[in-house]
């Protein structure tokens, strides 16, 4: 965890080069895989292969943009304006992941079972929104309720295992992705549970009824969704329950210290099951979003692997509301940008690179140094010793 | 070897850490180097191991200027150095440790250990260290295996020994076995530089004193300076060690202990039937050799034990079953004697430390939220209070020094309603005004009415505060004496010789 504690607490000068970093690394493989540059290069003709190249690198990142911020190419502005709104929504159930692996790692907790968590809060949630029979409002709150309360009732399940057993959270977590998961299939395979009747030999679960779905904020125009206040909402109450709140207190006093945290009167092992739950019920915000904002029937897939990525949102993110905002925006944009690149023969896949190349520039340093156990640059002895000479000698005066 | 240090300066950026030091020191001599911590001792010894280059001066062997690239250079000049924490291998043997980084090896490089045994027992029975070449290290005493260090030293012909605040871990015992070894290594012709910050040592051992404060040499002196004295140039000002403090006036019994008995998970008795009364207005000092259970049984009154077996009474109610935060509750203020682990929040602001303990009550909070302005008001009053030195209330605690540290942790449990206060180790890693500060404040702890236990391995801060001490030995209570025992008489119930007096155990 203290690897954690160091990748978040990285500058954001370090984390804005990083970004920039990994969308040059992105290039290379862009330049290296182009058409026109191979064609160049197969016809000896340098000239042709490095302009090739480089052009492709603008079409493709021109394309990310046009994609994911503003289509300058589409008629009219509210065109025009589409891709923005795919961003946040797609950033929408990202964020709200990466609030919750983040408040676990800030609680000194490694929860890697956001897949799991939300396949879980997603079956109660489809009982609630397709088996149901609520008014319009009431049927939204319940099923939205009834999703965040599954997922973090999972996550509790594992503090509550780790503090009968003692053990380890990361095994726990990953073992109970895979039950969640596979819960969740035998649900919608099995007729008269979850199995939409129709679906016949794709079994897949039925969309939630109308009065249980997220409302679109511009039906026709945009598909963006109420889910996004939810997930407002989320960004808000994380930074609340862990800047402003006792609760987050004692979480990052146990988070930074258990043992000074035991001595000042606190339950420790209460301490992480209340934070798993928590933890997971923000991870269950995003699985809300990801599986109320339907309109069509879905199977065990609509995770997309959210709950990992919530992981590398919540280290970009360095443990902040605002920070994880961001993050969760940056790679909401990759996926909506990820399609345009492909229409003009870009690879999409680039993305992904650029993705997990930003994150090891942002990891590496003090991953690199726990492995070869070097001292943090902030901390060498001597460091350490001129500092609170300073201090000293800003006390005497 | 005639070691010689001439106007060395070392700055690091706008800080001068060494200012123009010069020192010698003779064959056969005993060099204290006395000063504070961030006086600048560590620096000037790194400058001498090689690990800093020197802005300006020169280090002079034997009237020669030389000049260490890195440690390697200084040990093969000659110098060794004997860290305060130890750099030994714990799974390897003594013999092992001796030779690592200079293996003596025979026929196609075969590691050569019974020369290397020969080495450990040719110097263990020329200073009669009594260290045995094939024991593993991690089985040795701390003393034991401080004398491995220093025959890693004199194993590379060490003539300059530099032991840096090495007593800071040895019962006092050790201490005067280490300072024998010093004297014997002196009569056979080493220079020895003694780092420290305790006076009583340096006065006991050393041939000359030398004081540093604030990266420059205030005054060189003899073993004869008085201890105030010595406190004085050491601190920069008048410093009175002895504490004021009026006779203890005991009122009722506030704390009872009656058999207290704990079982480790290595199924050893770390208590074994611990009984004794603490009265109001009255300070009880647990003297002892780290490691006889006084952790413990400082735990064991918190609630943080659970296996604890017997019955620990405040003011008449059992709280031997209590769960930590209902002690805390009923006002037990608790000094952890390990601060960075058990009484602080490094990476937390110096307010954030003060509620550690309260955070879910007025005035550090309102309902479940932070009440941040009125935990601004209340941080600056007890910063102002307990003269905690600091640039301001959100501070990070990690950025303070050790005595500062330990005025945040003594200003939270003494700021609450106390019943009685729970003080081990107070003054660990302290610096002398700090010290001052902290005794003071217990002893008006004492005159308020509230009766104090004070856990110490250190007689002189138990003879500065108790009014009566309790000795324990492997998780007993040999004795419990007054404050005028002799230091040999506690020393020697320290050392598990009980004079019988079993039946003044109360």
């Amino acid at each position: 965890m203290t690897i954690v504690r160091e990748i978040l607490a990285t500058s954001a000068t370090r984390i804005v080069a990083a970004i920039v970093l990994g969308f040059v690394i992105g290039s290379l493989f862009i330049f290296f895989s182009a058409e026109d540059f191979i064609d160049g290069v197969a016809a000896g003709d340098a000239g042709l292969a490095i302009a090739g190249g480089l052009g492709a690198i603008v079409d493709g990142y021109s394309a990310l943009f046009r994609g994911s911020v503003v289509n300058l190419r589409a008629e009219g502005l509210v065109d025009m304006m589409k891709p923005i709104t795919e961003t946040i929504r797609f950033a929408g159930p990202l964020i709200a992941a990466g609030l919750g692996i983040s408040l676990g790692f800030r609680v000194g907790l490694f929860n890697i079972g956001g897949n799991g968590q939300m396949m879980f809060g997603i079956l109660w949630g489809t009982f609630v929104s397709t088996r149901m029979d609520l008014p319009f409002g009431l049927h939204l709150l319940v099923a939205v309720l009834a999703t965040i309360l599954g997922s973090a009732m999972l996550g509790a399940f594992v503090g509550y295992l780790k503090a009968r057993t003692g053990a380890h959270e990361v095994i726990l977590t990953i073992m109970l992705n895979y039950i969640s998961i596979y819960l969740f299939t035998w649900f919608i395979r099995t007729p008269g549970l979850l199995k939409d009747p129709e679906s016949g030999g794709t079994p897949r679960a039925p969309a939630p009824a109308e009065t249980a779905q997220l409302p679109a904020l511009f039906p026709e125009t945009y598909s963006l969704h109420a889910g996004v206040f939810l997930v407002a909402l989320a960004v808000w109450f994380y930074w609340w329950l862990m800047e402003r709140s006792t609760i987050g207190y004692r979480f990052r006093m146990v988070g930074f210290n258990p043992h000074a945290a035991r001595s000042a009167g606190i339950n420790v092992e209460r301490t992480y099951v209340a934070a798993l739950f928590a933890s997971a019920a923000l991870v269950g915000v995003g699985a809300a979003h990801q599986s109320l904002g339907l309109t069509t029937g879905f199977t065990q897939t609509i995770h997309a692997g959210i709950g990992f990525d919530g992981i590398t949102v919540a280290l970009l993110g360095g443990g902040n509301a605002i920070g994880i905002l961001f993050a969760g925006l940056l790679f909401g944009a990759f996926k909506a940008g990820g399609p345009q690149m492909q229409v003009i023969g870009v690879s999409p896949e680039v993305l992904a690179i650029v993705q997990g190349a930003i994150v090891l520039f942002i990891a590496a340093p003090p991953l690199i140094r726990a492995i070869f156990r070097l001292p943090a640059v902030s901390s060498t002895p001597s460091l350490d010793r001129l500092r609170r000479r300073v201090l000293r000698e800003e006390e005497t005066k | 070897m005639k070691l010689e240090l001439r106007g060395m300066s070392k700055r690091f950026g706008a800080v001068v850490a060494n200012d123009d030091i010069s020192l010698t020191v003779n064959p056969g001599e005993i060099l204290g180097l006395l000063g504070e911590n961030g006086a600048g001792k560590s620096t000037l010894m790194n400058l001498l191991y090689g690990l800093y280059q020197a802005d300006s001066g020169d280090i002079l062997l034997d009237d020669e200027v030389v000049s260490f690239k890195g440690p390697g250079d200084a040990m093969a000049a000659g110098i060794g150095m004997v860290h305060q924490h130890f750099m030994l291998i714990p799974v390897f043997s003594v013999a092992e440790n001796v030779i690592l980084g200079h293996e003596p090896t025979g026929a196609f490089g075969a590691l050569d250990l019974d020369s290397a045994r020969a080495l450990v027992r040719d110097i263990s029975e020329r200073f009669g260290f009594n260290v045995d070449p094939d024991s593993l290290v991690e089985d040795l005493p701390v003393g034991v295996q401080q004398r491995v260090e220093i025959i890693k030293a004199l194993a590379r012909n060490a003539e300059v020994l530099v032991l840096d605040e090495p007593t800071a871990v040895l019962t006092p015992q050790e201490t005067d076995e280490l300072m024998d070894i010093m004297r014997q290594l002196a009569s056979e012709g080493t220079s020895i530089v003694f780092i420290t910050h305790k006076l009583r040592e340096v006065k006991d051992v050393c041939d000359r004193i030398v004081v540093i404060r604030s990266g420059r040499v205030v005054e060189s002196t003899s073993p004869e300076t008085s201890l105030d004295q010595l406190a004085s140039l050491m601190v920069g000002r008048e410093v009175d060690l002895s504490v004021d403090k009026t006779p203890a006036r005991p009122g009722e019994v506030v704390l009872s202990v009656s058999d207290l008995t704990v079982i480790d998970e290595r199924n050893q008795k770390v208590l074994d039937g611990v009984s004794f009364e603490v009265r109001s207005g009255e300070i009880l000092a647990i003297a002892g050799v780290q490691g006889n259970g006084q952790t413990e049984l400082a735990q064991a009154v918190l609630g943080l034990l659970e296996s604890a077996e017997g019955v620990i009474a405040l003011a008449g109610v059992d709280i031997t079953r209590d769960r930590v935060r209902q002690v805390l509750d009923k006002g037990v203020g608790f000094i952890p004697e390990d601060r960075k682990r058990d009484g602080l929040v490094a990476e937390f602001t110096i307010a954030e430390n003060f509620m550690l303990n309260g955070y879910h009550q007025a005035p550090w909070a309102q309902g479940i939220s932070i009440d941040l302005d009125a935990r601004a008001k209340r941080s600056d009053e007890l910063i102002a209070s307990y003269d905690v030195r600091t640039p301001s209330a959100e501070t990070l605690v990690k950025n303070l020094s050790g005595g500062n540290q330990q005025k945040v942790v003594v200003a939270r449990e003494l700021s609450r309603d106390l019943t009685i206060l729970v003080a081990a180790q107070p003054t660990r890693g302290v610096d002398v005004g700090s010290i001052e500060f902290i005794h003071e404040q217990i002893i008006a702890t004492r005159d308020r009415g509230i009766p104090v236990i004070i856990v110490s391995s250190e007689l002189d801060e138990v003879y500065a505060l108790a009014d009566r001490i309790a000795v324990m030995y492997r998780g007993k209570i040999v004795d419990v004496v007054g404050p005028e025992t002799p230091r040999e008489q506690l020393g020697q119930l320290m050392a598990g010789v009980s004079q019988g007096a079993q039946e003044s155990v109360s």
